[in-house]
């Protein structure tokens, strides 16, 4: 099987090379149909490929595609290990759910065979990311899905906003890529190689602890901008600009789980330093609550489920940090699930709405439209931590894995404890402000049901939600052993032993959801639109959650500006005054001699030629005196 | 077969110039179709050409015995990928001068011998010999701005004229020097650089003569402090001289401090590892910083040049093995990507006469695929992987670091300011709806534009996938210099990881 890995990458590629080229010849919506059927096989190749892995004992293969930059040790070659399964697993499987959904959505943009093409790009790109064989091939995937991600933000290219966030997004990200690229710099000069064989198992016996934190506090920058972690974390909001499936695809299901992923895969450096890792920790924590503040206080339907990816990357870094590989991946993989299904569901209110996002002008919509409301009732539920659903296994076992590292850990668990009571706050606030209560929005608006082709993916995903989380149990771990090879070279952090405390602790996180689920019900289900009462009630902090505590106006006034005027200074001050000056006032200078000698100035070559000869000469003498 | 490659642009000149002047629809066409040959010339040498260091196609003939100058040619690693990307080029800027209408002939003409006189520069192993290119081509491409170029044209001509010639006359100095130090020595005089590698000088003054030589290619490339000249060159340039400047004319500085700084002078060149990073790594920034604020297209582009530039001559002067052979594919890469963003903005220049960023907006909707070929080399510039950029910079980055840790970190900052810069210009010309009327009726690439463009785009794509078709060809020789330099020097080059090379094969036992 594994000489048709080169095909998951390819299909997608293939995809959009053809629809480049060839999509504007084709009717609508075949070039949806098309991408779809690309990813669709990608997934189908990945899937039999897995197999033994499910049966378990197999510990991977790397499969030579061809030598790229042999220099540095980077080559185009596949790892196919059970991390790099599961992740091509999630990217393609939820990858062609949203593919399909997007072809209903999408209907009727006058770009739509460019939209596909762009979407395939895109899953190539991923699939490169997570299936690399070597830290170039990743950052390679690294980049290429920042640039997809740009492209698909600026679609609606005519709306400046749209431009200016899908400039944001890759300019942010290259903040952090710079990181990265440092970190590569130091991972080459010492390892002399950028391939994963040639480093992690050379990386325990080689690595010095004060390297080991360099570098992975560098490639924690990188992995800051990519999945939107404080600082870096300002450019998501803002790509909600993009079409709703890009949203859901990219800035939720799978791009922004890339430096999760990064950290996963490197955990043999980062384990060698405690230092890096409880950053890591700490910043998922932080980025958990600080953006979950943000999400209760949205209006715009998708900038909610921005902030709440945010938080939620959070988690996986709070996990990756305390070591709890799996359990970060585990809640990557439900993740996926749920605010993939979130955000479709969101586009398909959006979409029936004509293009309205302000839940202030929502409301009532249940009955209008029942897959859709039902099928974002139980994703509310899935990431608001409600037993048995996905996001309560996930969730979880973050929380009991980080609970049982103690110390600096517990602290952690607090925080990570509080930012579920809030998630289900918003969530529920979410759900109640778009689906219940009096109707806010005009009647000549007409909202309905989306299409089969929409719904059906919603319906898929919902199923996904609900069962998603049994892979990984107290009573069952199928995820952990079939994830064990991928990480056998670095210490686990567990859960704490014992049915007792995984009750105990798992009635505390069920505990703060329902808690945040009833508060949010008793505050916005109310008669005659009282919530609003609620929200001014809680003024002044209300308005900065609001405005996201103002940090984009803080970088606009600290980073931006000073920028911008240091540019200026360099270029028409420096530039222009002092070096060119310096320059044209040499040749001011001679040619203010040249006058006073004019008689010389024959305006003949070889004159001029003849003085260069002499001049010349004369250094030479001078060159040789001076020499030997 | 190498003396041919630098007389077929000459014969193609003179064939131009029979041409009578009342047919002047002629002249272009034949100009393009003359340029071919030199081109298919060298894609026949780049096709037998070897992976091992050393000179091949060696051409050895007398040219003045008393002073022992020669007709000594000859073609390595190093200058293999220049020729062949000068020979692309040539055909790709006069096919892009359409709009040339006055004195097609001469512009021609000029173009054909400025091909000829670069050729010789890359190919010329005898330094006399070389000089004589490296001065010859500064007279037609000073026609070519100060003729044909935009309104400020002459003080960019004569600006550009007179700033190289000053930093070459004092290579002559050190070239005079050289041979003369030679003669002393060894009995007989020579330019060959094969003789002159052998020259054993005092510190001192092997500092002067690396400082004669370095100061003449700084301005060449341009190192900060001595790029103002290029700025004015390149906006006030037509089309075509502007894509054989940047493509080009900037490598021979690059290439000289390679070639003949490194050879000629090792120990000063060790010596100046850290003040020639210190230069380079502030054009990186710098050219990246100035670039940003520019108000005009060709401006930006331009100062760019001065930010990539810098990447090179940090490779060269890191003196590692990744670090050198990333400056030598830089050189290839940036010309096409330069090259192409020159061209691209000659073809808006030709359908708006302005290059002012603020006249645009919103061209996307109006010219898609202009739109799609100037965002592939915006991106191809800023080094995405993948495209050709990013491997050399990568390279250089990567390899730098053990010898000049502090400068690589800094010049990795340059990929941010990259993207800022050119992301920020295609926001403003591309994107948003097209409120100027003028921009409204604006006719998308043509087919002749689209086939300029693709074999660059093509280009991009094949050498950011699979450099090996270059590097292969390149390290042999680059290493060739640094085994060179170990040889006469106490450097030692750093090799990253002790056991680099032992897991590099990607084993299938993870």
């Amino acid at each position: 099987m594994t000489d048709y890995l080169w095909l998951i990458i390819a299909l997608p590629m293939g995809g959009a090379v053809f629809l480049h080229f060839f999509g504007r010849y084709l009717k609508r919506p075949l070039p949806g149909w098309l991408a779809s059927a690309a990813i669709t096989g990608s997934f189908a190749i990945a899937l039999a490929a897995a197999v033994p892995f499910f049966q378990g004992g197999e510990h991977g293969t790397t499969v030579l595609l061809w030598e790229w930059i042999p220099a540095i040790g980077a080559s185009m070659e596949i790892l196919w290990d059970p991390l790099s399964a599961l992740m091509a697993l999630v990217v393609t499987g939820v990858g062609a759910l949203i593919h399909v959904f997007a072809i209903g959505y999408m209907d009727g943009d006058e770009r739509f065979h460019r939209f596909f093409t762009y979407l395939n790009l895109f899953a190539a790109s991923m699939l490169t990311l997570v299936l690399a064989g070597n830290y170039a091939m990743l950052f390679l995937g690294w980049e290429l899905v920042g640039l997809c991600s740009y492209l698909l933000i600026g679609y609606w290219f005519t709306r400046t906003s749209a431009a200016a966030a899908a400039k944001k997004a890759f300019v942010v990200n290259r903040i952090g890529d710079f990181g990265f690229m440092v970190g590569l710099m130091l991972v080459f000069t010492t390892f002399g190689t950028l391939s994963y064989a040639g480093i992690f198992e050379r990386a325990g016996s080689e690595l010095t602890t004060g390297l080991a934190t360099a570098i992975g506090l560098l490639f924690l920058l990188g992995a800051v901008g990519k999945s939107a972690q404080i600082p870096l974390y300002v450019w998501l909001p803002d790509a909600m600009e993009g079409p709703t499936p890009v949203s859901a695809l990219i800035h939720a299901a799978t791009m922004v789980t890339a430096g999760v992923y990064l950290i996963a895969r490197s955990a043999a450096i980062f384990e060698i330093s405690p230092v890096a890792l409880t950053t890591v920790a700490t910043i998922g924590a932080l980025t958990a609550i600080w953006a979950a503040s943000i999400a209760l206080a949205q209006r715009d339907i998708k900038r909610v489920l921005a902030y709440s990816t945010i938080s939620q990357l959070g988690y996986m870094f709070l996990a990756i940090g305390a070591s709890a590989y799996v359990a970060g991946i585990f809640h990557l993989t439900t993740h996926a699930f749920f605010k993939a299904l979130l955000f479709l569901g969101a586009g398909s209110v959006i979409h029936a709405m004509s293009d309205e996002q302000d839940m202030h002008k929502m409301g009532g919509l249940f009955r209008k439209m029942p897959i859709t409301a039902i099928t974002m009732g139980i994703a509310t539920l899935a990431i608001a931590g409600i037993t048995p659903l996905a996001g309560f296994w996930s969730k979880d076992e973050i929380l009991a894995s980080v609970f049982a590292r103690g110390g600096w850990f517990s602290v952690l668990w607090v925080i990570g404890l509080v930012t579920a009571l809030i998630t289900a706050f918003y969530m529920t606030r979410q759900w109640v402000l778009v689906f219940l209560g009096k109707p806010r929005w005009d009647e000549a608006a007409k909202p309905h049901e989306s299409p089969r082709v929409m719904t059906i993916p919603l319906i898929v995903l919902a199923g996904l939600s609900i069962v998603g989380g049994l892979v990984n149990t107290p009573w069952g771990s199928a995820l952990e052993s079939f994830l064990e090879p991928a990480f056998q070279l670095v210490h686990q952090q567990e859960s704490p032993e014992g049915i007792g405390m995984f009750l105990i602790l798992a009635g505390i996180s069920m505990f703060a959801a329902v808690l945040g689920i009833v508060a949010a019900f008793l505050a916005y289900h109310r008669p005659a639109d009282r919530w609003r009462e609620f929200e001014e009630g809680l003024e002044p902090v209300w308005g900065e959650w609001e405005r996201g505590y103002r940090v984009d106006d803080v970088y606009g006034r600290v980073l931006v500006a000073p920028g911008k005027k240091a540019a200026e200074t360099a270029a028409f001050g420096i530039d222009l005054a002092v070096i060119d000056g310096a320059v044209n006032g040499v040749a001011r200078v001679v040619r203010g001699v040249g006058d006073w000698v004019r008689p010389l100035q024959t305006g003949y070559v070889r004159n001029y030629g003849a003085l260069l000869l002499a001049g010349t000469v004369a250094v030479v003498i001078w060159l040789v005196a001076g020499g030997t | 077969m190498l003396t041919w490659l630098i007389l077929l642009p000459v014969v193609a000149a003179v064939a131009v110039a029979l041409v009578p002047a009342r047919r002047r629809e002629l002249h272009l066409p034949l100009g393009v179709a003359a340029s071919v040959l030199p081109l298919a010339l060298a894609g026949y040498v780049f096709w037998v050409f070897q992976p091992v260091a050393g000179f091949q196609f060696t051409e050895h003939t007398t040219w003045y015995e008393p002073w022992g100058i020669s007709w000594s040619l000859g073609i390595d690693g190093i200058s293999m990928p220049m020729v062949v990307l000068t020979t692309l080029l040539v055909p790709i800027a006069l096919a892009a001068s359409t709009s040339v209408t006055k004195r097609t002939k001469e512009f021609v003409v000029y173009t054909l011998l400025l091909e000829a006189g670069m050729i010789g520069v890359f190919l010329a192993l005898d330094l006399f010999l070389f000089f004589v290119f490296f001065e010859a081509i500064l007279v037609p491409m000073y026609f070519i701005i100060g003729i044909w170029g935009g309104e400020r044209r002459v003080y960019a001509a004569v600006k550009f004229f007179i700033y190289t010639a000053f930093g070459s006359a004092l290579m002559l100095a050190g070239i005079i020097a050289l041979a003369l130090s030679h003669a002393d020595q060894f009995g007989f005089t020579s330019f060959a650089l094969s003789d002159l590698m052998n020259v054993s000088f005092s510190i001192g003054s092997e500092r002067w003569g690396f400082a004669a030589f370095a100061l003449a290619f700084a301005i060449k490339v341009p190192l900060f402090p001595f790029h103002t000249w290029l700025p004015d060159a390149h906006t006030e340039a037509p089309t075509a001289g502007s894509v054989l400047l940047a493509g080009v004319l900037l490598k021979l500085g690059t290439y000289g401090l390679l070639r003949f700084n490194l050879s000629l002078f090792p120990e000063a060149s060790v010596d100046a590892i850290q003040i020639m990073g210190i230069l380079a790594v502030i054009g990186i920034v710098y050219g990246a910083v100035v670039a940003l604020v520019q108000p005009d297209l060709k401006k930006l582009v331009a100062y760019s040049s001065v930010s990539h530039v810098g990447f090179i001559v940090l490779g060269t002067f890191a003196l590692t093995s990744s670090s050198l052979q990333g400056a030598v594919i830089q050189n290839v890469n940036h010309g096409l990507t330069t090259g192409a963003l020159f061209l691209l903005v000659g073809m808006i220049y030709e359908r708006r006469h302005t290059k002012q960023i603020s006249d645009f907006g919103g061209l996307q909707k109006v010219m898609p695929i202009y739109a799609g070929f100037f965002i592939f080399m915006a991106f191809a510039s800023i080094g995405l992987p993948g495209l050709n950029g990013f491997v050399g910079e990568f390279l250089v980055l990567l390899g730098s670091y053990s010898t000049l840790p502090t400068l690589a970190i800094i010049a990795a900052f340059g990929v941010v300011l990259g993207a800022i810069y050119m992301l920020w210009a295609y926001e403003r010309v591309f994107t948003g709806v097209p409120d100027k009327e003028e921009n409204k009726v604006l006719s998308d690439l043509s087919l002749r534009e689209i086939s300029l463009l693709a074999p660059l785009a093509a280009l991009v794509l094949v050498i950011g996938l699979y450099p090996s078709v270059l590097l292969d060809k390149i390290a042999p020789s680059t290493e060739a210099v640094l085994d060179h330099i170990e040889e006469t020097t106490q450097f030692v080059t750093p090799e990253p990881g002790r056991l680099s090379g032992f897991f590099v094969a990607g084993g299938d036992d993870e």
